[in-house]
């Protein structure tokens, strides 16, 4: 039972509250692109033991999509940040920095 | 025999008598009792069959970790099984019946698998029901499922309620005892918010019996100050009858509490489940005393120490006249001196090490005990009930020194600390070579959200058996709880306590240590599911070299006590099995909960109304009133029909058919989703949504539209209006609506969140009626207020207006294939629009209809339904809906996965009429099949039925399907076959198969 703080109305919201949505980041691809990309769009996902970065939305609170980058083996959250980010943003990445040397994700590091 | 005894028993009421049954017999107890302290005050040592081999079984521990006591409780709408005698709190009229049995306790026939216990070895169903196959099912399963089972499953529904509570606090604190008490108090005096719990109805542990000397004083005295300290202090909550259920991620923590358990009289809830979150939490949840393996010790009257020392000072209850201690440590040696102390008798304390001379074993001598040192016992005599003891020398091969005659024994193989909670969220476990025992390693303990561990263990759960090392522990652990969030920890001094000098314990895992096979075979390890030494070392011979696998293979530990007090035992018989040291074979993994929870706690209050709440439209009284029959849709119960006197449901699904369309129908639709989508960039999000276009949509228009994910598959469909220039109403399915709101949100904030776009979800804010049939405009023309002429107001076209005096808006859209309307006013207008369509439509011949009439309407007329056509595979060019998907937009959600070399493949199963030879109707969910055969050697299938119906307007059956290639195939007969293996033969034809040419819904 996971507690994440929400960033967008501040609650330090109960697993029950959120709704999962899978890896975040993803590039997507429409028409046009080629096989291997959308298939890696679609499809591909990152399986880390260790520093990930997920979707989740507040469901039951305030309705917005929001990112967590936690550690899938300690569960250790690292923070939280608006959906609305293309990348992680620079504090989140000290953030895991100091509290996962050397880590790497995707082409993250 | 066991007995109460004249005097003692410090937690009973002797001038409360309280009478109970117990297998019909009328006994009585004292009010404090437990049902095994009122079992055992009347003589009822034995009181329940093992598993397997139905062996007698008695009482052999004191608290939670019991294995045999187990009872069914109560009677009709009350009963359950499964309740276990030692934490069962004694109350008048209690009734018990034991288990496991037949017919009777005493005589029961199952006891004949014990004869062939040696043809029952470890595996023995694994090996002996798997061949032949076809037994399993037929002979095998069905004996089985005979003779299993402990408790029976109650009849009757649960009278009682149950209620979850939600907690926040700074500390949680498990365990009441001494450790527990000082670990809240230290937490609490730093200002802290601490919740602490203890199972039991008592507080102080192992301690209040014990009585040892704290702070110079009584530790009866400490715990009853102590308490009033906690109890004063505004920031501690105490909570007795609460169990600490499971530890998990995050400082979330279960427990559950027993209110009425005890007292069932009481009014309010029965159970209630602690959803609790804390930023710390300390468990101190103590020991729990091991059994020793000689032959013979699951003979009722063997107990373990620390039990019959319990039922003598807290119930004034003995076990037997006659005691033989038998034991590895010192804490036994207080059993034999609280035993003589209660003017009964020990004729020996048999302890296996071979030498020992703290004051304890002074004291028991001085007593005038024998004690006799490296000794132990080679067979309990007695199988019912103990007669004697035969010793042996621990170190030989069990060749018998001396019998004594004894009618209880006190067995102590050391203690466990019970790490449970430790270890359901990750925290580690260490070996103690000194004590024998696994206790939780401070330096991998569970991790919390910030990466620091949030469980701190104190007292003998961590190891610390002597009582000056638990306070301190406590103390010490508390403030390292808190530092985190008090700027200085102010939890005081521990208090000091002094402890006698003791004889470090020796590990005994075989007594004799050198026991031939036959004497294994009569050594028990997990008394409920009949698990012997000899088992365990079976399966270490037949390969089973993991714990798990151990455990699975001989059932070890998977009994309702899940290995409590088998768990160390049987490992260490594994670990010497092969020949591997304790640490490295390690232990099986430890579940929440730590002991049973009802059912009926887990699900709280979320039972009938409140189980899933309802939504009801605007009509459903009316619906209600109107003797609807109603099927489940969404979080709705719509109705599905509304059948007439002397009318079967079948026949008013037809009349509602042939009525609306001969005539009017009226339905209520406000269950319909309604998305308001809002904004500077809805129509260019609307393209993206939908397969067609939709930015493109004149005011006062309405368009059909279908939803697809971005992997392609379809999944929703409705009619988009476009209600001003920046303003689009979307109609999703019934129950779709938060859905597709979530859908859209989802896009709009997480991958176009620069589109100035809202949306909101306004389902419920109107009540939305479909009239529909020939008849339909002349009974809104009748409400008046707004022209709805064929010119005024054309089909697909939508518009606003006062109707019978409501402000509505009108969508001239139809989902039957009749002239119809969709009238929708806000919500709190429903009702009232309803009545005066009832009131004015009855001259015109207007009926309601229900969802099930609404069906079959739309099937004759070829349109899909979401969830029937579609499931979840299905695209909108598998349905023949190319039309609805625009060709010229660059991109939509879908598009591209659409074009997929499998998605555009001419293989594709395609939606297509079936029209049966025969007229009959074809099973819902029937296959068609084709020539050929596959692997398995069934024939081909070469599609699937998705709608199938009798057609009222036809007279015959109708039906969709998907079908490979069938667009290609009309006029074609396939191959339907029924589950009785018959074949309806049915032709490929148009889904439409009424009024191809639309003039009725464009009338
Ligand atoms: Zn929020």
């Amino acid at each position: 039972m996971l507690t994440l703080h929400c960033p967008h109305c501040g609650t330090l919201a109960a697993e029950t509250e959120l709704t999962a949505g899978g890896e975040a980041h993803l590039k997507r691809f429409g028409p046009g692109s080629d096989d291997d990309s959308f298939e890696g769009y679609l499809f591909m996902r990152e399986n880390p033991k260790g520093v990930h970065f997920e979707r989740w939305r507040h469901s039951y609170g305030c309705g917005k999509w929001f990112i967590a980058a936690r550690c899938t083996a300690t569960l250790e959250v690292f923070g939280t940040y608006p959906a609305q980010s293309s990348a992680p943003p620079q504090h989140i990445r000290d953030a895991i920095t100091a509290r996962r040397p050397g880590w790497g994700w995707r082409d993250l590091a | 025999m066991s007995t109460r005894l004249a005097t003692g028993g410090r937690l009973i009421d002797r001038a409360r008598a309280v009478d109970f049954t117990f297998n019909g017999k009328t006994l009585r107890g004292f009010a404090g009792d437990t049902l095994a302290s009122a079992l055992l005050a009347n003589d009822q040592m034995m009181i329940g069959r093992s598993f397997k081999y139905h062996r007698p079984r008695g009482v052999v521990a004191s608290g939670a970790e019991e294995p045999n006591g187990l009872v069914n409780l109560g009677l009709g709408p009350a009963f359950e099984p499964n309740a276990r005698v030692t934490t069962t709190a004694l109350f008048g009229g209690l009734t018990a019946e034991s288990q496991n049995h037949w017919p009777s306790l005493e005589f029961d026939i199952g006891a004949i698998n014990s004869a062939f216990a040696r043809f029952l070895p470890a595996g023995f169903y694994y090996k002996m029901f798997i061949h032949p196959r076809s037994f399993w099912k037929h002979i095998y399963e069905p004996f089985i499922r005979q003779s299993a089972g402990l408790g029976r499953a109650p009849k009757n529904r649960d009278a009682d309620s149950y209620e979850h509570f939600h907690a926040h606090v700074d500390v949680l604190v498990v365990g009441g005892g001494i450790a527990g008490l000082q670990a809240a108090l230290s937490a609490a005096r730093t200002g802290a918010e601490v919740l602490l719990i203890e199972q039991t109805a008592h507080w102080g542990g192992r301690a209040a019996v014990d009585d040892p000397v704290i702070d110079g004083t009584p530790a009866a005295y400490w715990i009853k100050t102590t308490l009033q300290t906690l109890e004063s202090m505004p920031n501690v909550r105490l909570r007795n009858h609460m169990m600490g259920a499971g530890l998990y991620d995050h400082g979330y923590a279960l427990a559950h509490e027993r209110l009425t358990d005890h007292a069932p009289a009481t009014p309010g809830p029965r159970h209630r489940l602690w959803r609790i979150r804390a930023g710390r939490i300390i468990t101190a949840t103590g020991a729990i005393e091991r059994p020793l393996s000689f032959a013979g010790n699951d003979v009722p009257g063997v107990l373990l120490a620390s039990a019959l020392r319990d039922y003598i000072v807290n119930y004034g209850v003995s076990a037997g006249d006659r005691t033989v201690v038998v034991t590895n440590n010192d804490d036994a040696y207080r059993t034999a001196i609280a035993l003589v102390q209660a003017g009964l008798i020990v004729p020996a304390i048999l302890d296996a090490r071979p030498q020992a001379d703290g004051p304890l074993v002074r004291q028991a001598r001085d007593l005038g005990i024998r004690v006799e040192q490296g000794r132990g016992i080679a067979k309990v005599q007695g199988r019912r009930r103990v007669t004697g003891v035969a010793i042996c020398a621990q170190a030989g091969e069990g060749a018998v020194l001396e019998e004594i005659s004894c009618d209880a024994v006190a067995m102590s193989g050391g203690w466990s600390p019970v790490v449970h909670l430790w270890s359901h969220c990750g925290g580690k476990l260490i070996w103690d070579e000194e004590q024998a025992m696994f206790r939780p390693d401070a330096t991998r303990p569970p991790l919390g959200a910030d990466g620091q561990g949030f469980v701190q263990v104190v007292g003998a759960a961590n190891g610390h058996l002597r009582t000056g090392a638990v306070l301190a522990d406590a103390a010490d652990a508390a403030d390292a709880a808190v530092l985190a969030d008090a700027a200085d920890a102010a939890g005081g001094e521990a208090p000091v306590a002094q402890d006698a000098e003791e004889t470090p314990m020796a590990p005994v895992w075989l007594m004799p240590q050198g026991a031939s096979l036959k004497l294994r075979q009569k050594m028990w390890l997990d008394f409920q599911n009949d698990v012997k030494v000899s088992d365990v070392q079976l399966a270490a011979r037949e390969g089973y070299e993991s714990v798990e696998h151990a455990k699975r293979y001989t059932t070890l530990g998977m009994a309702t006590d899940q290995g409590k007090l088998s768990n160390i035992n049987g490992l260490a018989v594994l670990s010497s099995a092969l020949n591997t040291p304790i640490p490295q074979v390690g232990t099986t993994t430890f579940r929440p909960p730590y002991t049973p929870i009802s059912m009926g706690a887990i699900g709280g209050a979320a039972r009938d109304a409140l189980f899933q709440p309802l939504r009801r439209t605007p009509l459903q009284d009316w619906h209600e009133a109107h003797g609807a029959t109603f099927e489940p849709v969404g979080q709705w119960r719509r109705p599905y029909a509304y059948p007439r006197a002397g009318e079967s449901t079948h026949d008013a699904v037809i009349r509602e058919v042939k009525n609306t369309r001969q005539a009017i129908g009226l339905l209520d639709a406000s269950t319909l989703g309604k998305l308001i989508v809002k904004g500077p960039d809805a129509g260019r999000f609307l393209d993206m949504l939908y397969t067609n276009v939709m930015s493109s949509l004149p005011v006062g228009r309405c368009r059909y539209g279908l939803m697809c994910s971005d992997n392609g598959f379809l999944i929703d469909d409705g009619v988009v209006a476009r209600l001003s220039d920046d303003t689009w109403l979307c109609h999703t399915t019934t129950g779709g609506a938060d859905r597709i709101h979530a859908h859209m949100e989802d896009w709009l904030q997480c991958e176009w969140w620069e589109w100035q776009v809202y949306v909101a979800n306004v389902t419920e804010q109107f009540a939305q009626i479909a009239v529909v049939g020939p008849k339909a405009r002349a009974l809104l023309e009748k409400l008046g207020g707004v022209d709805v002429s064929k010119a005024a107001l054309p089909f697909m076209h939508w518009a606003e207006g006062t109707l019978a005096g409501i402000p509505a808006r009108i969508f001239r859209i139809s989902f039957s294939g009749e002239l119809s309307y969709e009238v929708a006013v806000a919500a709190g207008q429903g009702r009232a629009l309803w009545d005066r369509l009832v009131a004015e439509g009855a001259a015109l011949g207007a009926m309601p209809y229900g969802t099930e009439a609404l069906h079959v309407m739309r099937a004759e007329k070829g349109y899909i339904m979401i969830g029937d056509e579609t499931d979840g595979t299905v695209i909108p060019q598998d349905l023949g809906l190319d039309w609805a998907i625009s060709k010229k937009k660059a991109d939509y959600l879908g598009k591209r996965a659409q074009e997929r070399s499998h998605m555009a493949d001419p293989e594709r199963w395609t939606l297509v009429g079936l029209e049966t030879v025969d007229g009959a109707v074809i099973p819902d969910g029937a296959y068609a099949v084709g020539d050929g055969v596959n692997a398995n050697g069934q024939r081909v299938t070469i599609g699937r039925v998705t709608s199938t119906y009798y057609s009222p307007t036809l007279g015959r059956g109708i039906a969709m399907g998907l079908v490979l290639r069938g667009p290609q195939r009309m006029g074609e007969v396939i191959d339907i076959p029924r589950l009785d293996g018959s074949i309806i033969k049915a032709r490929i034809v148009d889904p439409v198969v009424y009024d191809k040419a639309g003039e009725r819904l464009d009338g």
